[in-house]
């Protein structure tokens, strides 16, 4: 509430600092978006290509896949911005708990 | 305000709480609920002591029995101790950090019906066929064996209830974060804030656990899947780790408000800054990260194998050193101290020894390999009693002498309130510490009778008769609570005289809106801080204007209330009544057309003036 400053007074300024933010803003957004396609057409093409093992392509699509997220978050959730330290707190427990679960569940219950 | 309320007739009071979405009004909700299931979950209690306080005894059968136990432990963690801390966020929470109100109070609001829906609905089970009788950690080899609806009304009641509590922690999350009050810097917070704010946390990250355990068990037991029957290729003990995921944190949960609340307590009656306050933050943020990766000490008999118990063994043990920072630290802060002995002060002091004992056992039960001897005997019994009742309640009796001022504008009798205290004290001892030694002696938990001459007889008697002086303390404290409203003699904003935190700072019960202007926040103990500096009140940070409340509405009791509908519907489909479809789709219908309502209808809620807070402020004055 009160600790976002969204006017300095002096409308002009902001505008201009503003438009000049959004055209960053945007040219970041196209480069993730071109490489997440990029890392899609991998994914697929890892799939396609004959002469890979499922074990190198199961893991390999899996980590393209923590990739995307994370261009996702950072890039189009916006998470790179200043003010979201709680929810990045969050989001990191919370893989933490749930890393922590499926570790447990894969080394002693299923195998 | 106070006046205005009392005019207004029951059936007016009563449609102002079924709609209301003020957090000091759903404190009182969760309170009275709460406390509701506490005599209940009590009273079930007695009846497990009847039954085993002489050998042979036939007071009640053993089905019933069973149905009995497992009652008593899903009340009193789930519908008793749960709701009764969250009453305590509710009330003091927002005034701490100096908040109008929770982030979203539609939501709070419907945390709370969904709670009390889900628990009803687990309690009509006792009319309907039998209550569930798989142990309150319903594990599945048990559970899905269960004749009749039992566990069923427990999986889909825990199942709504779980969904309200876990609504309530995301909204107290966002209040913490967003709403304090300029100047309450994280590191300014009271304790009692940070302990709902790690315990809001860890409902976040426990209660999905749960509730993907609740929605297997319910496809295994409803709808015929296997993911827990073994001879269907399902594995039981997966509803035991999912179960214990929760159920550990759980503990947590429950025991970490208590300590906020203690944290509170002992430097008001010490008259002393809390010692060591941010090992004390540090110390309550380490617990509830540790809490995640124990609950295998649960487990330790069913055979994960040795590498597996010597992590969790250690990993428990570990749990306690921030514990024991905590005790040093509240006794530091008494050291010195001009100590008064008031009502909450006793449960307080009590609190130490009585849960340092259950700490103490909680490392004994940690050692996997001696675990083997313990596990199962009534010796776990004491030790989760000393660290519960020790803990948990005996900070819901303070909190609530404490707090009963600031919710209800009176103030309780010390004298009752030191009676109930030593009653209660004195029987708790009396009950649990022989368990430890009936446990060592080899008397199985959960067992529903015993032979004579078996050396546990006279132990259970006098487990017995404690629980009837802790009963006699509950009901003292019923007559002090009924005596106190009868006489109601109003009391100010800080009648204990030494409060320091925020909620001291304005009036009991505080106005509808909380604060008049947002106050401004200088360090730690805000109101203490002002208090040394000779003013009456705090400083506002804002020039008076105009408050943003939201509109009271009645959309949350009805979509908790179809959820409760849609469960009978789904329980009696698998008897093929042909009743049972229709009434599931009305439920369900009930609470998506609650939601749709709620998107659709703009409801932007309405300003309390300028003048008309001036206006009050003269009238006050003429008062
Ligand atoms: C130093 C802290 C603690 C340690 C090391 C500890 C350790 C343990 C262990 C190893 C068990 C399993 C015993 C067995 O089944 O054989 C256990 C059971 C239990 N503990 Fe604790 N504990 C601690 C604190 C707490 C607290 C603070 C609470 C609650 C507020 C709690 C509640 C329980 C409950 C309810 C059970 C029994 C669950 C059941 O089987 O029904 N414990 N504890
Ligand atoms: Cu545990």
């Amino acid at each position: 509430m009160a600790n976002q400053q969204l006017n300095s007074g002096n409308p002009r300024v902001d505008i201009e600092y503003r438009r000049k933010k959004n055209a960053e803003e945007m040219r970041y957004q196209l480069v993730s978006f071109a490489l997440m396609i990029f890392l899609t057409l991998i994914a697929f093409s890892a799939v396609y290509i004959k002469g890979f093992t499922a074990w190198f392509t199961v893991p390999f699509i899996i980590l393209l896949a923590v990739v995307q997220v994370i261009f996702q978050l950072y890039y189009f959730m916006h998470m790179s911005h200043k003010g979201h330290e709680a929810p990045s707190l969050f989001l990191y427990s919370g893989v933490l708990v749930g890393a922590v679960t499926i570790l447990a569940f894969t080394t002693i219950i299923w195998w | 305000m106070s006046t205005y309320a009392q005019k207004k007739g029951f059936g007016a009071t009563l449609w102002d709480f079924l709609t209301t979405v003020d957090h000091k009004k759903i404190a009182i909700l969760y309170l009275i609920a709460g406390g509701f299931f506490f005599l209940v979950g009590g009273l079930e209690a007695v009846f497990i002591r009847i039954q085993l306080a002489v050998p042979n005894n036939d007071f009640v059968s053993a089905g019933l029995f069973n149905e009995i136990i497992t009652m008593h432990g899903t009340t009193m963690i789930f519908l008793a101790a749960m709701p009764l801390v969250f009453a305590f966020m509710n009330a003091v929470m927002p005034l701490q950090i100096g908040a109008r109100d929770v982030a979203f109070p539609f939501v709070n609001a419907l945390g709370f019906w969904l709670f009390f829906f889900g628990g009803i609905f687990l309690n009509l089970s006792w009319f309907l066929g039998g209550a569930p009788d798989a142990g309150w950690t319903s594990y599945a080899s048990l559970a899905l064996h269960s004749k009749g609806h039992g566990v069923d009304f427990y999986i889909l009641g825990l199942q709504i209830s779980g969904i309200g509590t876990l609504i309530g922690g995301i909204n107290f999350l966002v209040t913490i974060i967003n709403m304090r009050a300029p100047g309450m810097t994280y590191m300014r917070m009271p304790l009692f804030t940070w302990t709902t704010f790690v315990t809001s946390a860890l409902i976040l990250f426990a209660f999905p656990p749960l509730t993907v355990g609740l929605v297997l068990m319910m496809f295994d037991r409803l709808f015929g899947a296997n993911f827990f029957d073994p001879t269907l290729g399902g594995n039981t003990v997966i509803w035991e780790h999912l179960f214990w995921i929760f159920g550990h944190p759980e503990v947590y949960i429950l025991i970490l408000p208590a300590f906020g609340i203690f944290s509170e307590i002992f430097p008001i009656f010490s008259r002393k800054r809390l010692f060591g306050y941010s090992s004390m933050v540090f110390a309550t943020v380490l617990i509830g990260f540790l809490g995640f990766m124990v609950w295998a000490h649960h487990m330790f008999t069913t055979g994960l194998g040795p590498v597996a118990n010597a992590i969790f063994a250690v990993a428990t043990m570990a749990i306690g050193v921030p514990t024991g920072i905590k005790i040093f630290n509240w006794l530091l802060t008494m050291w010195g101290g001009s100590v008064k002995f008031t009502t909450p002060m006793h449960w307080a002091m009590a609190f130490i020894p009585s849960f340092l004992a259950g700490g103490v056992t909680g490392v004994m039960l940690a050692s996997a390999a001696a675990d083997y001897q313990y596990h199962d005997t009534y010796f776990v019994v004491a030790h989760f009693h000393y660290v519960i009742v020790g803990g948990v309640v005996f900070a819901v009796f303070a909190g609530t002498h404490l707090y009963w001022p600031k919710m209800f504008g009176t103030m309780l009798n010390e004298v009752l309130g030191k009676i109930t205290f030593w009653l209660f004290f004195i029987g708790f001892h009396l009950t649990f510490f022989i368990q430890h030694f009936l446990g060592l002696w080899g008397m199985p938990r959960r067992v529903f009778t015993y032979l004579p001459g078996q050396g546990f007889d006279a132990a259970n008697m006098v487990s017995s008769i404690g629980a009837a002086f802790m009963g006699l303390g509950v009901i003292v404290m019923l007559y002090n609570i009924i005596i106190t409203s009868v006489k109601n003699v109003k009391v100010g904003n800080d009648p204990w005289g030494d409060g320091r935190t925020l909620e001291w700072a304005i009036p009991s019960p505080p106005p509808f809106y909380n604060f008049k202007q947002l106050p401004l926040v200088r360090g730690l103990d805000a109101y203490w801080l002002e208090k040394m500096d000779g003013k009456k009140g705090m400083t506002p940070a804002e020039p008076l204007g105009d408050i943003h409340m939201p509109n009271s509405s009645f959309l949350p009791f009805m979509m908790a209330m179809g959820l409760f509908i849609a469960a009978f519907g789904a329980m009696y489909h698998v008897n093929d009544k042909a009743w049972a479809l229709p009434v599931m789709i009305i439920g369900l219908l009930v609470t998506f057309g609650s939601m749709f309502l709620r998107s659709v209808k703009d409801d932007h809620g309405f300003h309390i003036h300028k003048e008309d807070l001036m206006d009050e402020e003269d009238k006050g004055v003429k008062a």
